[in-house]
């Protein structure tokens, strides 16, 4: 092939023969190689090298300084650091469980029942994942609004609670549903498609011996997908420590000082949006390259464990 | 698998046949709610709980046709641009996407080059890392391009977020095209562009189209992005509107956010009802969260 043929080529006509033989990958690739380059991998490198800076408004983005470890420090130093880091545990751990449960659930049962049936059934969990976010969260505002709105105060009336204000009163509760109930049809559509791959004819053997439904889900569906459930399990954990966007639109963080401020919505307050108005973007880049470590490691973790060797093979056609 | 109980012998408990539908429709119950409301409050002065206060009315619609006259619209920029912003945003992030991963899809499919396992990692790598994390320094990148509060800027992040998913769902579906089409073409002496374009992209045309429909819906609903890297009036989208009027002030208009919600998410909900198959196999097949 042509890399052979190089060799013995001048160093000029070596390299006009690698573009030659290259020219074709690039124009296929280059937009995507541009794009992903600006956008996704340099910020990658910018959070990481911001966070040693002191870039804020009040420096504006020419006069900043090299500061080392010193946003690091200041975070740690923090009065709240503590607190953000336990509401981000308690966030990630309920509502992982939540999807986690929820979307097995949904996805045992509706498999257990008519296509059809099981299908609508899964589509409507499907709908907070497709709609605007503002729009969602609109929705739950109105649920968890003060008396005589919200929808929440009308269920539990029976149950003898006195109606209350509960994005007020209960804040962890409607970010906790909020985002259970988005994440949950993840895990719904893998879990799903993980068993319909399993083949028909185990669960009819079990079903002659005898097995009953519960059984059947307990001694073969449930150890068949349990790389699926891993998957899930490793990426939600993930994502719900990067995701702050519905927690931005019911509680803002609050009600009063951080009461459910997690710490990508600690870095978003911190470099993006905030009150005081001196945006201090490379102390926000230290909170959230913690954030960006983190994801880098999970997503590591998720490439070889989930075996990329396989994704990665050559490509099947080469006629070049 | 849904067989599978029906094949059960009628004896075997018939009421157990149908736990999973009462189950399942409790659980789902919560979703309904919140969905009819959004539709029920749009036409009611005021709702408390379910029960309407009033009569059937358009009134909470009229910020369509006079705006003026709804005191939360007055300093806002008119409905009709943010709606075409809004388009522009969504339609333009859907089309740069669609070309950008199909090209680059079909490369990995099919083109042997220096690099591709690098390449090829990284996209893996970055389809599950959490984008959202470099809005800060997205910040830094835009406003040194000078794309800051630009919609460009917005449609350019948008695009590369939805890229590392986008190449890898061509790249499947490239995958799964046999070989031998493509290359009579080649030995016909077709370049590999004209391939590409000619042969390949009508082959995989119902893959290109669920992915349009899922990139079109993403930078429909985008909220972050615009509210972030856009901040000045003129360019804002539907969803900074939403957020505007939501976030204003002690007293909250259900009756104007649910019309205008209900505006702003129709047409996510038609294109929902008409693709709902292809969207749920490609959110199923890519992985995508």
């Amino acid at each position: 092939m042509a890399r052979t043929q190089a060799i013995a080529l001048p160093r000029e006509r070596r390299t006009a023969a690698w573009w030659r033989t290259n020219a074709t990958a690039l124009l296929f690739m280059g937009p995507a190689i541009v794009l992903v380059l600006v956008f996704l991998l340099a910020p990658v490198v910018i959070t990481f090298v911001m966070s040693l800076t002191d870039l804020a408004t009040s420096t504006g983005l020419s006069n900043w300084q090299w500061i080392g470890f010193e946003n690091y420090a200041r975070m740690f130093r923090s009065q709240f650091w503590l607190v953000i880091l336990g509401n981000t545990l308690m966030y990630v751990a309920i509502v992982l469980a939540f999807n986690v449960i929820v979307g097995l659930g949904i996805a045992l049962l509706s498999v257990h029942m008519e296509a059809k049936a099981g299908g609508v059934f899964r589509s409507l969990w499907l709908l907070p994942r497709i709609s605007p976010s503002v729009v969602y969260a609109l929705m739950w505002t109105w649920a968890a609004a003060s008396p005589p709105f919200g929808m929440l105060n009308y269920i539990v009336a029976p149950l003898g609670l006195e109606p209350r204000f509960w994005l007020q009163s209960d804040p962890w509760l409607i970010v906790i549903l909020i985002n259970g109930f988005v994440g949950a049809s993840f895990g719904m559509l893998i879990f799903t498609s993980a068993i319909s791959a399993i083949p028909q004819d185990l669960f009819r053997a079990a079903q002659v011996d005898g097995a009953s439904a519960l059984q059947i889900i307990r001694r073969i569906t449930l150890p068949l997908i349990k790389w699926p459930i891993l998957f899930v399990l490793v990426y939600q954990t993930m994502s719900l420590f990067a995701s702050y966007e519905y927690i931005y639109l019911t509680t803002n963080g609050g009600p009063g000082l951080y009461a459910t401020e997690t710490w990508s919505l600690w870095a978003f307050h911190t470099a993006l949006s905030n009150y005081y108005g001196n945006l201090d973007f490379a102390y926000g880049a230290a909170m959230a390259a913690i954030l960006v470590l983190l994801g880098l490691g999970i997503s590591v973790v998720l490439l070889r464990v989930f075996r990329f060797e396989q994704l990665v093979a050559e490509p099947r056609v080469e006629v070049d | 698998m849904a067989a599978v109980v029906g094949e059960r012998a009628p004896s075997t408990n018939r009421w157990l046949a149908a736990l999973p539908y009462v189950v399942l429709a409790l659980a789902t119950l919560p979703i309904l709610v919140l969905y009819v409301w959004l539709f029920y409050s749009s036409f009611f002065p005021r709702v408390e709980g379910f029960r309407p206060v009033g009569d059937f009315t358009f009134d909470n619609w009229r910020f369509l046709w006079d705006p003026l006259s709804v005191p939360q619209m007055r300093n806002r920029p008119p409905i009709v641009p943010l709606t075409f912003n809004t388009f522009i945003f969504a339609a333009m992030t859907s089309a740069i996407g669609l070309l950008v991963s199909s090209m680059a899809g079909y490369a990995f499919s099919r083109l042997r080059f220096p690099g591709r396992r690098m390449f090829l990692g990284s996209v893996l790598l970055l389809h599950s890392f959490p984008s959202v994390t470099l809005l800060i320094a997205l910040f830094v990148v835009l406003r040194a391009l000078g794309l800051y509060d630009k919609l460009v800027g917005v449609i350019l992040v948008q695009t590369a977020f939805a890229l590392p998913f986008g190449i890898w769902i061509m790249k499947g579906f490239f995958d799964n095209i046999p070989w031998d089409l493509e290359m009579s073409a080649l030995v016909d002496g077709a370049g590999r562009f004209r391939t590409w374009w000619r042969i390949m992209l009508p082959l995989v045309k119902p893959g290109l189209l669920a992915l349009a429909v899922l990139l079109f819906v993403e930078g429909w609903n985008q909220f972050l992005l615009p509210f972030v890297f856009m901040p000045s009036g003129s360019q804002q989208t539907l969803s900074t509107l939403v957020k505007g009027i939501l976030g204003e002030g002690r007293f909250v208009d259900y009756g104007l956010l649910t019309a205008v919600g209900l505006y702003y998410i129709a047409p996510v909900l038609i294109l929902f009802v008409l693709a709902q198959d292809q969207l749920m196999r490609i959110y199923a097949g890519g992985v995508k969260g």
